[in-house]
């Protein structure tokens, strides 16, 4: 393993004179003051979509009928359990699967389906990802100099050589990594580096939407934290705008504005993410809250999760619907169940 | 160095265990005088960054070190024999699988993909009871359905592919349990599953060990896991086991700068819109002689004297202890960082919904 030389290292523990409690009682009181004060806008928004893969008979439908729009510059995460579809959402965004049904737009532009040859270029511009598995995700047999341009080669975004060696450079310094090692191959970092490396291959094409799938499950607990630093620094300085795809709720909570949360296709609750963690609605969103485990022994011992049983809905009668059941906060529910779930909250 | 807590009934005494490697003819210390005391029936979690040793500390228990490696000093008690003078083959049968088994973090990877699972199991049966084919493969259909395979009758003749991350995991767990051991050893048993499959998976683990009151060492880095399941704690740093205690002990008034460390990198505990804190450098390379402690280029709170000796065993109750300087009487005053000090606190603010009563409708 190579020596990890990090720009984005922590701020000293002293730094955080605020206590962890009363960060916790005024959520997120700066930044809604801050989102409120400029117009919201939209710069991705996502209408009814479904996904199917074809399968031995017929069809599977991975995404069920799916809508939300994210804000610019904010951070909007997608949580579920695997198998709820919510890697194949961020893949049908950035055009790696093809939609079967609705719309995505991008900056009010339809970008699914069949689109013009100069849009698809500006999307894939616009629009980048970062996978999973830093280990999986990076091609052993090319070096990381390549690695980081080749959006560059694919698009032709750079004039001279000279041109495209300099953004590499001001790439891997961005991630906090040293222009140097732009001649070395993947097997000579670790995780957290190789995951670093990802990042910049998405910077490199300056992208105003960062689509990261599960960016940190991977990694060790303690290079977790550098690269969390490391999106939301970038967040900060750039502008980005985050889509935060994972399964781990604490990190989710930590890093993101508003989520959504997404079981077996289909989205079944969406707000800004302290009112859904302080006012869960649904019963599945509850389930999925409290099987996270804290590292608190004492709520730990007395815990059993609870499971969330999707047959415990009467929808034969009564068809569920998107509502809003509180200003922002959506739910996927139909009248009587609104009405008994939010009880405990008014 | 004595890492003796309790005086209680101790199953397994690890001492002064040192764990080195031949690697590219250089040679690596990958455990370095690890002591550790399990009592009988408790549940103990390892916790520590990848690279720390913990995975090589508890293969050693059952002689399932890498071909070039090998225990240089100390000693593992176990039934009164001492298993770092186990040699054969033959020596080991009797204690690896049967008296201490292991779960292994890739439930994808450790079944073998060829077999269906009951016969993976009845195997287990066929070996170490003496049973016919017969005996075994109704055994094995039992034990399935008690880690709660459902249809195991039927079940029983799939291959491992037919089954979710979470099955397969139950699968495993149900071979280890075959040979009803005395010590079950879980390395990151969670770690490849969802959250709420890994709920399950832990209340599982639970459940056998209240009826089968075996002894269960964890090996993790997620200290939401350890909180859950652990009686004890255990953190090790670069092959050396450096705290030592209760669960609550270590969650609400850790001792080490290393396990504040740990602690504080939590996302749980960050603060939006702030740094999450991050640990500094790298772990120490296992090549090189280490003096003084460890953890010292990398602690901010680090004395002159972590730099030249290694710091002993500081007792702060009788069952907890850190190796730090900073518990020296003559060392310092250090406050730990605020959100350590905040540790209790926080826990109850993060757990205000699941607290005031709104459980379930």
């Amino acid at each position: 393993m190579t020596e990890e030389k990090s720009t984005a290292t922590a701020a000293p523990a002293t730094d955080r004179s605020m206590t962890a409690a009363s960060a916790i009682d005024t959520p997120t009181g700066a930044a809604i003051a801050d989102r409120t004060a400029r117009p919201k806008e939209k710069i991705l928004e996502v209408k009814n979509l479904s996904v199917d893969f074809k399968v031995k008979k017929g069809y599977f439908r991975a995404v069920d009928k799916v809508n939300f729009f994210i804000y610019r510059g904010e951070t909007f995460g997608l949580v579920g359990e695997s198998g709820s579809g919510k890697t194949t959402i961020g893949r049908a965004i950035v055009r790696i699967n093809e939609t079967s049904e609705g719309d995505i737009l991008f900056e009010g532009k339809k970008i699914n389906g069949r689109i013009s040859p100069e849009l698809d270029r500006e999307v894939v511009h616009k629009i980048q990802m970062i996978f999973q598995d830093p280990m999986a995700s990076l091609n052993e047999r090319a070096k990381i100099d390549y690695i980081v341009s080749e959006g560059l080669y694919s698009t032709g975004g750079f004039k001279t050589e000279a041109e495209r060696k300099a953004k590499v450079e001001k790439a891997l310094l961005e991630v906090g990594l040293l222009p140097e090692f732009a001649s070395r191959f993947p097997h000579e970092f670790s995780g957290g580096q190789r995951q670093r490396i990802g990042i910049a291959r998405a910077l490199i094409m300056s992208p105003e939407l960062l689509v990261a799938d599960e960016p940190i499950s991977a990694l060790d607990v303690s290079i977790r934290a550098q690269v969390l630093n490391l999106l939301s620094q970038l967040q900060k300085t750039r502008g980005l705008t985050l889509m935060f795809i994972a399964h781990d709720l604490s990190v989710v909570r930590f890093i993101t504005d508003r989520i959504a949360v997404i079981h077996l296709g289909k989205i079944v609750e969406l707000g800004e993410t302290e009112e859904i963690f302080s006012r869960p609605l649904h019963p599945y969103t509850r389930a999925l809250l409290s099987a996270i485990p804290l590292p608190d022994p004492k709520r730990e011992k007395g815990r059993r999760a609870t499971f969330y049983n999707p047959g415990c809905h009467d929808y034969a009668e009564n068809p569920p619907d998107w509502v809003e059941a509180m200003p922002g906060h959506f739910v996927y529910a139909n009248g009587g169940e609104v009405e008994a779930w939010s009880a405990p909250f008014r | 160095m004595d890492g003796k807590t309790v005086d209680g009934d101790i199953i397994l005494d690890v001492r002064d265990l040192v764990i080195k490697f031949n690697l590219r003819g250089q040679t690596l210390t990958a455990i370095r005088g690890a002591s550790l005391a399990v009592e009988r029936g408790e549940t103990i979690a390892i916790v520590g960054e990848s690279g720390s040793g913990k995975s090589v500390f508890t293969k050693s228990f059952i002689g399932m070190l890498d071909k070039n490696g090998w225990i240089d000093s100390g000693s593992i008690w176990f039934e009164g024999a001492d298993l770092t003078r186990y040699k054969t083959e033959k020596e080991w049968l009797g204690v690896r699988g049967k008296k201490i088994s292991m779960v292994f973090q890739d439930p994808m990877t450790s079944l073998n993909p060829l077999k269906a699972i009951g016969k993976q199991i009845a195997e287990v049966y066929e070996l170490h009871h003496g049973m016919d084919k017969k005996q075994a493969s109704e055994a094995a259909i039992s034990m399935l359905e008690r880690v709660g395979i459902p249809n195991a009758g039927e079940r029983h003749r799939q291959y491992p592919h037919e089954f979710s991350g979470g099955m397969r995991q139950r699968v495993v767990i149900a071979i280890a349990m075959a040979c009803t051991p005395q010590i079950l050893i879980c390395d990151e048993p969670t770690t490849a599953l969802d959250v709420t499959i890994q709920a399950q998976i832990l209340d599982l683990i639970r459940s056998l060990q209240a009826e089968y009151g075996f002894t269960t060492i964890y090996i993790t880095h997620d200290l939401g896991v350890v909180a859950n399941v652990a009686d004890r704690v255990a953190v090790m740093y670069a092959g050396k086991i450096i705290e030592c205690g209760k669960a609550e002990e270590i969650f609400y008034d850790p001792r080490h700068p290393y396990t504040w460390a740990l602690l504080s990198s939590l996302p749980q505990l960050g603060i939006k819109g702030k740094p999450l804190f991050s640990i500094s450098g790298t772990p120490p390379n296992l090549f090189n002689e280490i003096t003084g402690d460890a953890f010292a280029p990398r602690n901010p709170y680090a004395l002159k004297v972590d730099f030249v000796y290694e710091p002993p065993i500081f007792y702060v109750s009788p069952t907890h202890w850190a190796a730090s300087w900073l518990l020296d009487p003559r060392a310092p005053k250090v406050e730990p960082p605020e959100i350590i000090q905040q540790l209790q606190d926080s826990w109850k603010v993060q757990n205000a919904w699941l607290q005031n009563g709104a459980e379930q409708p």
